[in-house]
């Protein structure tokens, strides 16, 4: 399977990127590591005519410390986000993540940035981005704005990046010592998540959701069971109260819910 | 309209014109002519087109051959030279038995080779998660475990006497 045609445009800077997209407009995409969209474009789901690569802009691949958060790059790939020290120390439960992401070749090539502008619900970093109540920051020609992690994921597949604009890096609050607990639950090594879930605790817990809705959802009930305090089994039972989970080859919408009350559980014992 | 890439492969420098949708995996295959790579899924599931990008195992599906401009690419031609012993890793296979068909095999050394750099003396479990990316329909994994497993016990790749050890 081959992509259909397109002209390729290499941007060696988030500015180019942005002029690059301003000038091609619908009809171009970036392209980062390339595992969300690359498959699309090869069954044809995906024909942009403009690609527009931003995976050699290597100064938007990097973990920092600033202040009371960790800033990620959009461009830094899952294996320096599983292994950062920086981040096991701080975010431990988004380097934990990372660590399931596909298998060791996807994680070597998939960004960060990449995983959650494609906004797959079944992915498991949109979970953590809610979990953790990280900010994300776009910028456009006219300059760069931050939105919180509720804002980001708006619909199927879409999120708050318009087509001109790029995704430059996500701010996690750093979590200190609270606890934090990440389920995954699939059928066979490497796969993607049935239904997962992606806890973090604190002064406001955060719980969000793997597959448990037609865009990356948090679990607002149990979070709210969980702040006034309820016990675990209280807490668990309402992991897919609000929610509307999908239903495909892989598991019904009841099955779903099922499993999100059990691995709510395990997540909180 | 095609693009101007240069790739170091096996360190051979490849300078071309291409197409910008051609896969790395076809421009190995059809332009290097190192057929080694295998496609097997095609869909980055099975691991067979395994290769290193600097150094890290890639799905060479699911890479653009643009995306690999200015880069460096290790094929499964690349380990062994042509008359020289085999790498550790390929004589773990040979030693262990971790091939039957051999259509993953590639795919497996590459993938093992990437662990080996990464992890000198991999867990079993570190071998098994390390190789998760890599599908075999025949071998039932077990022997393919024993392979790296050997490669590792023996960094310098000589090979033990026949019948000692397995
Ligand atoms: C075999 C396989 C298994 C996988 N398993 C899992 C799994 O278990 N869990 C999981 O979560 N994911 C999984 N993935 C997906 C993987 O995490 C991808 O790496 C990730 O979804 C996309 O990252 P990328 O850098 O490759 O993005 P790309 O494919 O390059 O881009 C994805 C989308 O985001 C846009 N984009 C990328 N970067 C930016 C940016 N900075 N600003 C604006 N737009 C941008 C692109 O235009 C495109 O629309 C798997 C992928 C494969 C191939
Ligand atoms: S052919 Fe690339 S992963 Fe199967
Ligand atoms: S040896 Fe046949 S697929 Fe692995």
């Amino acid at each position: 399977m081959i992509p259909a045609k397109f002209d390729y445009k290499p941007a060696s800077s988030a500015e180019e990127a942005i002029l690059l997209l301003q000038e091609y407009g619908d009809e171009a995409k970036v392209i980062a590591g390339g595992h969300s969209l690359l498959p699309l474009m090869k069954l044809r789901l995906a024909n942009p005519e403009v690609i527009i690569d931003i995976g050699e802009i290597q100064d938007l691949s990097f973990i920092e410390e600033r202040d009371d958060h960790i800033a990620v790059g959009a461009l830094t790939r899952h294996r320096l986000v599983e292994h950062s020290d920086l981040l096991r120390e701080n975010v431990p439960l988004l380097a934990h993540a990372a660590s399931h992401v596909g298998d060791p070749q996807v994680r070597n090539r998939g960004t960060i940035g990449g995983s959650l502008c494609h906004g797959d619900p079944a992915s498991d970093l949109p979970a953590v981005v809610l979990a953790t109540r990280a900010t994300l920051i776009i910028r456009s020609q006219t300059g760069e704005r931050e939105v919180a992690a509720d804002d980001f994921f708006t619909d199927f597949w879409e999120t708050a990046v318009n087509p001109a604009e790029l995704l430059m890096e996500i701010r996690f609050p750093k979590v200190g010592d609270q606890p934090w607990a990440f389920q995954k639950f699939s059928r066979r090594a490497q796969d993607w998540a049935i239904v997962g879930c992606a806890v973090q605790h604190g002064s406001n817990p955060g719980i969000g959701m793997i597959n448990m809705g037609s865009i990356p959802v948090r679990s607002s009930v149990a979070e709210e069971a969980l702040r006034s305090g309820n016990a675990v089994i209280d807490v668990a039972s309402v992991a897919d109260e609000g929610l509307s989970p999908p239903s495909d080859i892989h598991a019904e919408v009841d099955y779903r819910r099922h499993l999100a009350r059990v691995l709510l559980g395990r997540a909180l014992s | 309209m095609t693009f101007p890439i240069s790739v170091n492969v096996n360190g051979q420098t490849m300078e071309q014109e291409i197409d910008p949708r051609t896969l790395l995996v076809h421009f190995i295959r059809d332009d290097c002519r190192l057929t080694g790579t295998h496609v097997g899924c095609d869909t980055s599931n099975c691991g067979a087109c395994t290769v290193l990008l600097d150094g890290e195992a890639v799905k060479s599906c699911t890479v653009l051959a643009v995306q690999a401009s200015g880069h460096d690419i290790t094929t499964v031609e690349g380990l062994a030279p042509p008359d020289g012993p085999f790498t550790p890793i390929q004589e773990g296979f040979r030693q262990e038995h971790g091939l039957q068909c051999g259509y993953c095999t590639p795919g497996m050394l590459m993938a093992g080779t990437a662990l080996l750099n990464e992890i000198e003396n991999p867990t079993e479990e570190q071998i098994r998660s390390h190789l998760e990316g890599n599908l075999c329909r025949c071998t039932g994994y077990e022997m393919i475990v024993r392979s790296v497993q050997w490669a590792a016990e023996h960094p310098d790749g000589i090979p033990v006497e026949i019948g000692e050890g397995s």
